[in-house]
């Protein structure tokens, strides 16, 4: 067993070796540019392009021409909400979205408050899903498009976003989905899911990283406005000179990701199950996020009077994160478990352990012997604990504040 | 992060952690911090007949920057009089730990701490406050 073992398959995946494979040749042989007409290394690029787009787009059952290669998520989410908003701007001004998405939906729909837009950031319930009723209740006349992901990245909840999509076709409203952490992991079908915009990215699914897609619909079509400007490739949506080599890597990582999404999920919720199991032993240990609505690859514990810095320093020999890692170098708690209405304590207690194609029962059963171990030495070390095991109430304490 | 290797080696072994019965006339008790802060340190000191401080023990809730430096300073305060462990100073901590920037609160929080503990053994002791200074 290789140390530290990897547990942050939701911060990103390795490359699939089958994956790394089919992309060099694009990098040394095959290396045109797939808008190059002139000549056959162009329409070689340009070949392996279109056969990705189309793994691509059958991973989520979609028409490869409602594939636009993105540079990643962040750059997709920004396209779709940008170019949405800016596109509908004379029929409403209004977007809703919802407290726990990334800070590539969040700090994207502040800049369009910065530009007149206004914004809803709807709360979530404890188990950290949307309410579909407190989404409905927030509609407005001018309202012009809806954001809510798929997956939470930090506490692995799935949204009900399958009901939120029936609702905005109903009214008439865009509707982005981020899907980063779902795509891969999830089954979507873009047939029977009323989504219009919806990110995804390769680095998520044992691709490369630096590419991702932005599915836009065609029927009924969809219009955004495009964000980047130049040789109008991807039909006008996404101008720069195609990454062939990331795209035949995202297209074989999609492939392998549909082929094989049914066992590898069954295996992973075994291996959580057993990390889970292991874990519950440990006394004032709380799951973050709904247990049951959430993907077989996350589970968010926080251990009650135990610092999360100095747990994540404790367990060096796990590549674990505490909230995200987007977060993780600031001290702040986690946003994320703050909106659940964690408190501070808890919040800064998490650990988020994510699971993937390349976990062993092993590494489980290693993880599980040292947090038991870790958090009991430094719940040794905590005064909150004793005072804990004292019985006092430590929110009836009044602390000197700093 | 990286931490510094004292850090890491007052962090994996600390030194002197544990407790002293808060209601011995001897013991002296500071905690300092807010759990919403992301750290609390405990620290208590046992004072001798002569004065000065035999023993020191510390519990600390907060990151590897704050358990070391409240475990370097309990071996500081040990031997010392209360006036000279309360000249013990910040940026004494932050420097023998190297600690960054972003940790120097922890140093604050430990000179903070040893304040508070020596606050407490007073106010116990107040009216036998003449006989420390004869020592110091």
């Amino acid at each position: 067993m290789r140390l530290p073992v990897y547990l942050d398959y939701s911060a990103t995946t390795p490359v699939d070796p089958r994956v790394a494979g089919k992309m060099i040749p694009y990098l040394t042989e095959f290396f045109g540019n797939a808008a190059s007409r002139s000549h056959a290394f162009g329409w070689k690029a340009e070949e392996a392009v279109e056969e990705a787009r189309g793994h691509v787009a059958a991973l989520i059952n979609a028409d490869p021409k409602e594939i636009v290669w993105t540079s990643g998520a962040t750059e997709g989410n920004n396209l779709a909400i940008k170019g949405a908003a800016n596109f509908y701007k004379t029929k409403g001004k209004h977007i809703i979205t919802q407290k726990t998405e990334h800070k590539a939906v969040l700090d994207t729909c502040r800049e369009l408050e910065r530009h007149g837009f206004e914004v809803t950031y709807l709360e979530v319930d404890s188990n950290g899903l949307v309410s579909v009723e407190k989404l409905k209740a927030a509609l407005r006349p001018d309202t012009i498009l809806v954001s809510i992901m798929m997956v939470n990245n930090e506490i692995g909840v799935i949204q009900p976003v399958w009901e939120i999509g029936e609702l905005c076709r109903a009214k008439g409203i865009i509707f982005h989905c981020d899907a980063v952490q779902g795509g891969g992991r999830l089954e979507i079908d873009v047939q029977k899911f009323k989504v219009d915009l919806l990110t995804i990215t390769a680095h998520k699914m044992y691709g490369p990283k630096g590419i991702g897609a932005l599915y836009v619909r065609r029927k009924p079509r969809v219009r955004i406005e495009a964000q980047i400007h130049g040789g109008g490739h991807e039909r006008g949506f996404r101008s720069g000179t195609l990454a062939t080599h990331q795209i035949v890597g995202f297209g074989e990582a999609a492939r392998l990701a549909k082929a094989e999404m049914a066992s590898e999920n069954e295996r992973i919720r075994a291996l959580r199950d057993r990390l889970y199991k292991g874990i519950q032993g440990i006394e004032e240990a709380y799951v973050n996020g709904d247990f049951k609505q959430r993907i077989p690859h996350n589970l968010n514990v926080s251990f009650n009077f135990v610092e999360g810095e100095s747990l994540i320093m404790a367990v060096k020999d796990l590549a674990v994160s505490s909230g995200s890692a987007c977060t993780s170098a600031s001290l702040e708690p986690s946003y994320v478990l703050r909106a659940l209405g964690r408190s501070d304590e808890l919040a800064h207690s998490s650990i988020r352990f994510t699971l993937g194609r390349f976990t062993t029962e092993e590494e489980i059963d290693f993880t599980i012997d040292l947090i038991k171990r870790k958090v009991e030495k430094l719940r040794d070390l905590s005064p909150l604990w004793e005072m804990h095991k004292e019985g006092i109430d430590l929110s009836t304490v009044q602390w000197a504040a700093h | 992060m990286a931490y510094s290797d004292k850090v890491i080696d007052h962090y994996e072994n600390p030194r002197n952690v544990g407790s002293f019965d808060k209601a011995d006339d001897a013991v002296g008790t500071g905690m300092v911090g807010a759990p919403a802060c992301g750290d609390v340190m405990k620290l208590q000191i046992k004072v001798g007949a002569d004065g000065r401080i035999e023993d020191a023990r510390f519990k600390t809730y907060g990151c590897g920057s704050a358990i070391a430096s409240s475990s370097l300073v309990t071996e500081w305060v040990k031997g010392k009089t209360l006036e000279q462990a309360t000249t013990i100073k910040n940026t004494q901590i932050a420097q023998e730990l190297s600690l960054p920037p972003v940790k120097i609160h922890c140093s604050i929080l430990a000179e903070d701490a040893i304040k508070a503990a020596v606050a407490d053994y007073r106010k116990k002791h107040e009216f036998s406050e003449s006989k420390d200074k004869k020592v110091a």
